[in-house]
């Protein structure tokens, strides 16, 4: 692109210097945050009322075991020096090993992330996929003055759905098609029919909230003046629909459906505990009842890097989708 | 508290909505605060004779492992629950506040610490904070509880924060500030009584939260350890039985979102009463007002570009029906220029979109006649005339600035146009995109053709709209109030892209505006609307010297000129324009008019016909231009 004149800087906003802007701003507070995220982690151990070791291992331990791990694990180095351990280890991939098995870390949270992964996004598929022709339709009957009574029904369905927190939504599920119907299976992972409930579990209030806000965003595009122009120049109603006001609304309900996302991460761990999912929502429950605390202090870093990538992909998205927000932001 | 804020909340509590919120409120805490008196030893008796039984008179909803009544328990684990809820609630609004108000308490630098701190913990869900809260402080209800207050912190420290930085911009902060009074005092005395409201909403929805937090932790064995017991840790020990016995699960469960549901909608109603949120409304009601339809006084010229007789557009208002829109006929030759004009409210936007077919519903456009180059659009839809209306009729809108679609390229709003219509290729409709842009003279049209509307100015997009409509090859142009927003130069060059428009391909122009100057400039004819109706017809030469009703008179009395007295204040038509649901009977302008007699308020006068060519609906048409005198106090252009 041309280089800005002097005094056009503010209308011409879509220069080269700009999209550097964001991406300096935004890599800038990824690092800011996965910094704070990685500083929480390693002084988790450290905030423990008590000592680790000794949680870990029970009352009854003898001390010099106690001392042996506390040396290992380099608990008796100077603050300072273990943060830089901890920090090196980190970036060579090494985040310990689990106090009550002595497996890597890593090795543990590699075998069970890709459990996690795939719920979690299918869910987010699922709730992507319902709720935005959903919400788009709701909006366009509402918009038309028509079947109020559906739109009523959908509103307070959605309302109520939302409020009900995925795990209960789980056990209700499990009621319902698996021990009133027994149409799928309600534990572990094992073949297709396993993941019908916990990824709906995972689903139906996210699906629900995202096409209450699509409805929403969509009645307010089409009140506005480019809608009236769209329909000026005669497109059909599907292209008005779809490509003129469809983008306007999903810009403004991607924020929130990142969120959302964001949220649906954690819920796996709700989620995944009501199915006996093989995921890491398993291995925190268990490795926080057991004191294992490298363990714990590497399943949350992940969980929490993957919220910050989630962050990360729903800002660059809604960036290239609306190009304003990313000059706005700043 | 204020008299109109009380009725408010009356009002609120009164709503279907308010009540349920209310008594379930209610009883979630009555049951918190008595169930352990009245249950306690029933939820406590072990009967091993009586183990995971189903649902009977003696146990609603069966019993547990131990023999246990299930349904005992879910009422006494009532005030753990909610107890712990509220204390984690608590929790979290104190330090939320305490995070929220720093910018204000410690000044700035520390205030941008905690900022910064609340930006890094707020995008992470609650839960995971929790989660890394309870292992920080243990595994127990203390533990969680002091987890989930945390949890919750970041989120209320940033409602707070965006609200205490709101008023704190205010006037009366910066004179308190100014007059001395010391930070603290700043903020207990007057930021924090004007955020209280919100605030008080988003914690009693933060509880229901908490609620359901709460039951999560438990249930992952997390939270309340054996022998205490809340409906999570219920839940999780009936999950485990649920293939036996269901209602060990589904009892706690369903109390758990009945409560959290209860102190969710409290928080709705709140909102509701104090105005956060307003409830969905309808229109405002009103009678129908409907003079029965007359039929025009024109006579037929030779082909007309547009024919319009006894236009009515109508509103559904709960159960009655409103016509903002009536009895309004016109006509418009090929490269005629006809303008209409009134104040806001007249109906004469309403009009430029009923003959556009552009009234979206519930609005109903009905006409004794609606024809456009020859073709009667009444009728059959929008799909049945979309090719003639999309390529012969051009639109031109009063806000450039939000007209044009902010997501899509200027180039590409302009070809889909002739893409849609005329089958045009990419290529070649791109093509006559920058062609169009550059004939309404944007510069450097082919690189702003891929520029999106918010990188042009107002005056660039409005052509940019222009250009839009000559993408096909347009018969008529309606314009409605396409300078309004635009400075008064740019305004000129709008204006004169118009005129030559029309004057080289003999384009029809329907110009909509409040402005009578511009009007007598640009039309050839002008239709004055008051209240929805046509009130006169006449060419634009007499309608500063010689314009027949007495609403013509007054809107061009209130122009002022360069000989405007400016001591003296400006003229202005007393009074309001009606709304349209109650339309006063006889002549709508009469309760306005200095000329109205009895004969005014009983009879509307129909749209007559005057000195050969014009049409003005007025009783007084007659009488002389003096008689409306004490409109005016521009003295340079009195006719005496």
């Amino acid at each position: 692109m041309t280089a800005l004149a002097v005094g056009t800087r503010r209308s011409s906003g879509l220069g080269d210097n700009v999209w550097v802007r964001f991406a300096v701003r935004r890599t800038g507070r990824l690092l800011l945050s996965l910094w704070v995220l990685v500083t929480a982690a390693f002084l988790m151990i450290h905030a423990l009322p008590g000592d680790p070791v000794r949680a870990a291992l029970g009352p009854t331990a003898p001390l010099e075991l106690v001392q042996q791990r506390r040396t290992a694990m380099g608990l008796d180095d100077p603050l300072w020096l273990q943060y830089a351990h901890y920090l090196g280890n980190l970036l060579s991939g090494d985040m310990g090993s689990s106090m009550t098995t002595g497996l890597p870390v890593s090795e543990i949270i590699g075998a069970r992330m890709g459990a996690t992964v795939e719920l979690a996004v299918l869910a987010f598929a699922v709730a992507v996929i319902v709720s935005v022709p959903l919400g788009t339709l709701m909006a366009v009957l509402a918009g038309d003055g028509r079947r109020r009574a559906g739109d009523w029904m959908f509103t307070s369905t959605s309302v109520v759905l939302a409020t009900i927190p995925e795990f209960l939504v789980a056990v209700c599920l499990v009621f319902v098609f698996g021990v009133q119907l027994g149409w799928a299976p309600v534990a572990g992972r094992s073949g297709p029919g396993s993941y019908v409930l916990p990824v709906l579990a995972l689903a139906l209030g996210p699906a629900f909230v995202l096409a209450r806000l699509v409805r929403v965003e969509m009645l307010a595009v089409l009140q506005t003046d480019y809608i009236r122009t769209a329909r000026a120049k005669r497109l059909p109603p599907r292209v008005v629909y779809l490509r003129h006001a469809l983008p306007n609304a999903v810009t403004a309900g991607l924020t929130m459906g990142g969120l959302m996302l964001g949220a649906l991460v954690a819920g796996t761990v709700l989620v995944e505990n009501v199915f006996a999912w093989p995921g890491l929502g398993g291995t925190i429950v268990s490795s926080i009842l057991a004191k294992d605390y490298p363990t714990v202090q590497g399943v949350v870093l992940v969980y929490g890097v993957g919220v910050l990538l989630v962050n990360l992909a729903v800002d660059v998205a809604l960036a290239l989708l609306d190009p304003r927000s990313a000059i706005r932001e700043s | 508290m204020a008299g109109g804020s009380s009725r408010r909340w009356g009002r609120a509590v009164r709503s279907p909505l308010g009540v349920t919120a209310a008594v379930l409120l209610l009883a979630v805490l009555l049951l918190a605060v008595f169930a352990p008196m009245g249950w306690q030893a029933r939820a406590d008796a072990v009967h091993p004779a009586d183990i995971l039984q189903g649902p009977s008179g003696d146990h609603p909803a069966g019993t547990d492992l131990l023999g246990r009544d299930i349904f005992a328990r879910v009422l006494v684990a009532a005030r753990l629950s909610v107890e712990l809820a509220l204390a984690a609630t608590g929790l979290g609004v104190l330090v939320g506040l305490l995070l929220g108000t720093a910018p204000l308490l410690l000044g700035r630098r520390a205030g941008r610490w905690a900022g910064a701190l609340v930006n890094v913990a707020v995008a992470f869900p609650s839960l995971l904070l929790a989660l890394f809260f309870a292992v920080v402080f243990g595994v127990g209800a203390k533990g969680a509880v002091l987890a989930i207050g945390l949890a919750t912190a970041p989120a209320f420290a940033r409602l707070t924060q965006t609200m205490a930085a709101t008023v704190a911009g205010r006037d009366f902060i910066a004179a308190a500030r100014i007059a001395g009074v010391g930070r603290v005092r700043i903020l207990l005395r007057h930021v924090l009584p004007n955020i209280a409201e919100p605030l008080v909403v988003a914690a009693t929805m933060a509880a229901g939260s908490a609620l359901l937090a709460f039951a999560g932790l438990s249930f992952l064995g997390l939270g309340v350890q054996a022998p205490g017991y809340d409906w999570g840790r219920l839940l999780g020990e009936g999950l485990a039985q649920i293939y036996i016995h269901p209602a060990g699960a589904l009892a706690p469960a369903v109390a758990v979102v009945l409560a959290a549901m209860a102190f969710n909608l409290a928080g709705e109603v709140v909102a509701r009463a104090i105005g956060l949120r307003s409830a969905e409304s309808g229109t405002p009601a009103g009678p129908v007002t409907a003079p029965p339809p007359r039929a025009a006084a024109a006579t037929e010229p030779a082909a007309p570009l547009l024919a319009v007789e006894n236009l009515r557009v109508t509103f559904p208002s709960l159960g009655a029906q409103i016509s903002p829109v009536r009895e309004v006929s016109l006509r418009l030759r090929p490269g005629e220029a006809v303008g209409i004009v009134g104040e806001s409210g007249s109906g004469k936007s309403l009009t430029a979109l009923a003959i556009a077919q552009l009234v979206a519903a519930p609005g109903r456009v009905d006409a004794d006649r609606l024809e456009f180059l020859g073709a009667d659009l009444r009728g059959g839809g929008a799909a049945a005339h979309r090719r003639l209306l999309g390529t012969s009729l051009a639109m031109v809108f009063q806000d450039p600035m939000t007209s044009l679609n902010p997501t899509h390229r200027v180039g590409h709003q302009l070809a889909e146009v002739v893409r849609r219509h005329q089958g045009a290729d990419r290529r070649s409709a791109w093509a006559r995109a920058v062609d169009r842009l550059h004939a309404v003279r944007i510069p450097a049209a082919a690189r702003r053709a891929r520029q999106l509307p918010h990188e042009f100015s107002g005056g660039m997009r409005q052509r940019a709209m222009i250009g839009m409509g000559l993408m096909a090859s347009p018969a008529l142009i309606i314009a409605d109030e396409p300078t309004t927003a635009l400075d008064v130069t740019v305004q000129r060059e709008v204006l004169r892209l118009l005129e030559n428009i029309r004057t080289a391909d003999s384009v029809g122009l329907l110009f909509i505006s409040h402005d009578v100057t511009v009007v007598a400039q640009v039309c050839e004819r002008v239709l004055v609307m008051y209240a929805g109706r046509i009130v006169e017809d006449l060419p634009s030469g007499a309608l500063l010297q010689d314009a027949r009703h007495p609403y013509t008179r007054a809107l061009v009395a209130a122009v002022p000129g360069m000989e405007t007295d400016r001591d003296r204040p400006l003229a202005v038509i007393p009074g309001r324009p009606p709304d349209p649901a109650r339309l006063p009977s006889g002549c709508a302008f009469a309760p306005r008019c200095p000329l109205a007699t009895e004969v005014c308020r009983e009879q509307d006068p129909p749209l007559a016909a005057y000195d050969g060519d014009r049409r003005v609906a007025c009783h007084h048409a007659d009488l002389a231009p003096v008689a409306v005198a004490p409109y005016r106090t521009t003295a340079g252009r009195d006719e005496s």
